[in-house]
């Protein structure tokens, strides 16, 4: 293998949890700029969705790293992905009463309770 | 460094680069249907990186679920929806993105300051690697038990609850009094009931010749 020393220079010999957290922590900070800045209701739902998967890399990063036995972080990962599905379910229906009662998906015109 | 441990480094490198740019696409293209492939192409991304993890149960679920359910009914939602506007200009909107900008940027470097500095109980206990499926099975009918038979009543209730939010509601009698509705309230419903331009006159039918 005359390739092997040069990898083993240039790269890590493994994958270090720090990779994934710092992954994760990009993906959920991209999510939260998109919750705030989007005007498109279903993009505030897609934001919601990769906020979601941030913290799930998270969950399954601990679990593999710091618990290999009891991998409860990625009990934690299938009950988040089961409220995440029931939460997109709910808040699409919402947003398909709201577009009927509204005409419009522009964030800025769900208004009504502004203060 | 054998060439199973470069190769997993350069998956998860590609695999990184694939999850970050596909979220960039889903919050900053304009088209919202590029968007919504894009977050498909992030869930499956992820799942790859769940697969790094020795976790092929959960990236099959992720696969399942979010590429399989969730975006499928983000794609629905989008078609139920698309309706070309054009959206009004707010004054302030470039002020507001640099702001909450500022804020993310910072809520990342304290994240990643946590995560770069905190020293991690490194290396943890061996991984149970294919075992993972069996012991996911374990907890989830021992100690995790009661939470599973909550998310299966939490589901049956967004599932209620979905069905009744999205459907258009029309009764044939009066709930309280058991009067029927006249057919022109039912028609009525059939057009969006909190416009703004609802005070404006009916258009008026040209007679015809």
């Amino acid at each position: 293998m005359s390739l092997s020393p040069l990898l083993a220079l240039t790269l890590p010999t493994t994958v270090p949890l720090q990779g994934f957290l710092a992954v994760a922590a990009v993906l959920f900070c991209t999510g939260v700029w998109g919750l705030i800045n989007s005007r498109n209701a279903v993009r505030v739902l897609m934001s919601i969705e990769l906020m979601l998967n941030g913290v799930n890399i998270n969950l399954m990063a601990f679990s593999s790293y710091l618990d290999g036995q009891l991998i409860r972080g990625q009990v934690f990962t299938i009950f988040v992905i089961t409220v995440a599905a029931a939460e997109a379910a709910v808040g699409l229906a919402i947003l398909l009463s709201l577009y009927r009662n509204r005409d419009t998906v522009d964030m800025e015109r769900f208004n009504l309770l502004r203060w | 460094m054998s060439i199973a441990d470069s190769t997993q480094f350069l998956c998860f490198l590609a695999l990184s680069a694939a999850v970050l740019l596909g979220a960039l696409g889903v919050v900053l293209l304009p088209n919202i249907v590029y968007s919504a492939f894009l977050l498909g192409g992030v869930f499956l991304a992820v799942a790859g990186l769940y697969l790094l993890l020795n976790a092929s149960f959960v990236a099959a679920a992720q696969m399942m679920i979010y590429v399989g359910a969730v975006n499928v009914l983000i794609l629905f939602a989008i078609m139920l929806v698309n309706k070309k506007e054009t959206l009004a200009a707010i004054p302030g909107l470039a002020l507001r993105r640099i702001l909450s900008g500022a804020v993310c940027a910072g809520l990342l470097g304290l994240l990643l300051r946590v995560d770069f500095t905190t020293p991690w109980a490194l290396p943890g206990p061996a991984s149970v690697g294919e075992g993972a499926t069996i012991r996911i099975g374990e907890h989830l009918f021992s100690d995790y038990l009661l939470p599973f038979e909550l998310a299966s009543v939490l589901l049956l209730m967004a599932m209620i609850g979905a069905i009744v939010l999205a459907r258009r509601d029309v009764f044939s009698s009066d709930v309280i009094t058991g009067e029927g509705v006249d057919q022109g309230l039912i028609e009525k419903t059939r057009t969006p009931l909190l416009l703004e331009k609802n005070l404006q006159t009916q258009p008026v039918l040209e007679k015809t010749p």
